[in-house]
């Protein structure tokens, strides 16, 4: 039973990784950038809810709405301010602008909301469901986490495989310039899938804190770091790459934590991360880049 | 249709295209030749807009292009078939046709299925992702690629590169059949014999500038072009 019980927050908790990793995913997929502000965004959201559920009394959905509108107005906003005027510049001056946006954002949220640590209540409450006559007992939260993984998953696969405007996507992440030459507009795309990573980000944020109540301004960080890792580890600008990643890497942790060691949890998981790519550097679903001359 | 007047193109400091003029009449198919090096592509890229000219403009169908965006350029009617295929390798052939017609609004189908009677190879092989297709069935698919969007002039940027001479043959016939069929085309080539062949009229390019222009036959019959061209 307790195997059951880990195996069940294992896949909770990498749901929210693969969750954040499709943002980090999708975007240097399409940007061949890493954006590391990108798990701040996720704290931003986080704040947002708390604010609005907890001193404004609105109802939670309303609450993870708003996060997700204010996170894709930041996520565009920040692409078209810091990234869209490097388009051409070398991938380090990228790297080290979004880096520093993800400290701008961190020290932003420190002077708004102080480094006080909030306690965050769950939104969908603190209920959980008894199976097998009260021995396994399964949070509401981690279920509808997952829920919410597999919803994003299927939508997102129709997405990219469906709309015209996922297939853009996916040509823009191809071939910039010949995606341009039938009438795409790059700068537009790029937009979108800012604004799609970012309001993911924010519903990662709240299921995040909703199981782990500790919000601060670092809430971001190290969630970000570790679904980064989960994006690269499924094969970075990889959709289903990002989940199967995601998911793997809150097992490792969640096993590793239980049966190993708490303390080297983290390390056990950038272990195997750094085992996976020394077998498969592009990751496990990761596309072999064809350079045809 | 199209009037490029004295554009100046420049790579940093490299003065790359200087004061090229050209013109492409309703119904043409004009051809722009020259040696490796010498400007085609970059002549063709700035007409696209994905390069810009420092000077002089370009009009299409009385609408100066120069400073519109590249996806305004194919919105109204002007297509360009890129140098080295470049389809979308991981996407269907089918796919690739779609965002072909991105800037269209309403109904495809019938484009699709034109285009599909033009090159039967790529309904054979509208499932499969584009990177499995051989070089030549590539070349057809970024050709029927351009056309989804109903272009009124198509440029075509070295369609015959790295393909069999039967291949060349099969890619210039469907060239004369789509002007035939009311498409003006712009035509860059190294293969200037094949070019010279079906072309009304052609341009020479010679480092960044047009060195000699006429009819596709005066130029074939110019002993100065067959030597510097079509190897005597």
């Amino acid at each position: 039973m307790t195997f059951l019980s880990y195996l069940i927050s294992g896949i909770s908790l990498g749901s929210v990784y693969a969750i954040i990793a499709l943002g980090y995913t999708m975007v240097y997929g399409i940007s061949k950038m890493l954006n590391f502000a990108h798990g701040d965004v996720i704290m931003v959201g986080a704040y947002v809810c708390f604010f609005a559920t907890f001193r404004w009394n609105l109802p939670p959905v309303a609450g993870v709405l708003l996060a997700m509108v204010l996170c894709t107005i930041l996520g565009v906003v920040i692409e078209r301010l810091a990234y869209k005027p490097l388009r051409s510049a070398a991938s380090l001056a990228v790297l080290i602008t979004a880096i520093g946006v993800s400290y701008f954002l961190q020290n932003a949220a420190q002077l708004l909301w102080t480094s006080n640590p909030k306690v965050f209540t769950s939104v969908v409450g603190n209920g959980s469901v008894k199976l097998f006559g009260g021995q396994l007992s399964i949070s509401v939260i981690a279920i509808v986490t997952i829920a919410a993984c597999i919803i994003i998953m299927i939508a997102l696969t129709w997405f990219t495989g469906m709309t015209k405007m996922g297939k853009a996507m996916r040509a823009c992440s191809e071939d910039k310039g010949a995606a341009q030459l039938m009438g795409i507009s790059v700068n537009f795309t790029i937009s979108v899938t800012f604004a799609i990573g970012s309001a993911l980000a924010a519903i990662a944020g709240v299921l995040l804190c909703s199981a782990y109540p500790t919000l601060m301004p670092t809430t971001g960080s190290m969630p970000g770091i570790k679904a980064f890792t989960a994006a690269v580890f499924g094969g970075i600008g990889s959709i289903p790459g990002a989940m199967i990643g995601g998911i793997l890497l809150g097992l490792i942790e969640i096993f590793g934590k239980a049966y190993i060691s708490t303390q080297l949890s983290d390390a056990i998981v950038f272990a195997v991360l750094i085992i996976v790519l020394l077998v498969k550097p592009t990751g496990l679903l990761g596309k072999q880049v064809h350079e045809k001359v | 249709m199209l009037k490029v007047d004295n554009i100046n193109v420049y790579y940093g400091a490299i003065h790359a295209i200087k004061g090229v003029s050209l013109e492409v009449n309703e119904g043409e198919i004009v051809t722009l030749i020259g040696a490796n090096g010498a400007g085609k592509s970059t002549v063709l890229k700035t007409i696209s807009g994905l390069l810009r000219s420092k000077t002089g403009e370009i009009i299409f169908l009385d609408e100066n292009i120069c400073s519109l965006a590249s996806h305004k350029i194919v919105e109204r009617g002007l297509a360009q078939v890129p140098e080295g295929r470049r389809v979308f390798l991981q996407m269907t052939v089918q796919e690739n046709l779609e965002m072909g017609a991105y800037t269209r609004r309403g109904n495809i189908k019938g484009t699709m299925e034109k285009v599909y009677a033009q090159f039967p190879r790529l309904l054979e092989r509208r499932k499969q992702v584009a990177g499995t297709l051989s070089g030549g069935e590539q070349q057809m698919l970024v050709m029927g690629r351009a056309l989804m969007s109903h272009p009124k002039l198509l440029m075509l940027d070295e369609p015959s590169m790295g393909l069999a001479p039967i291949l060349v043959e099969q890619i210039f016939a469907i060239i004369q059949t789509l002007n035939k069929e009311g498409t003006s085309i712009l035509l860059v080539e190294q293969n200037a014999q094949m070019a010279l062949s079906i072309a009304d009229r052609a341009y020479v390019l010679e480092t960044g500038s047009i060195a000699v222009s006429g009819t596709g036959r005066e130029l074939i019959e110019s002993d100065n072009i067959r030597k510097a061209y079509l190897g005597g």
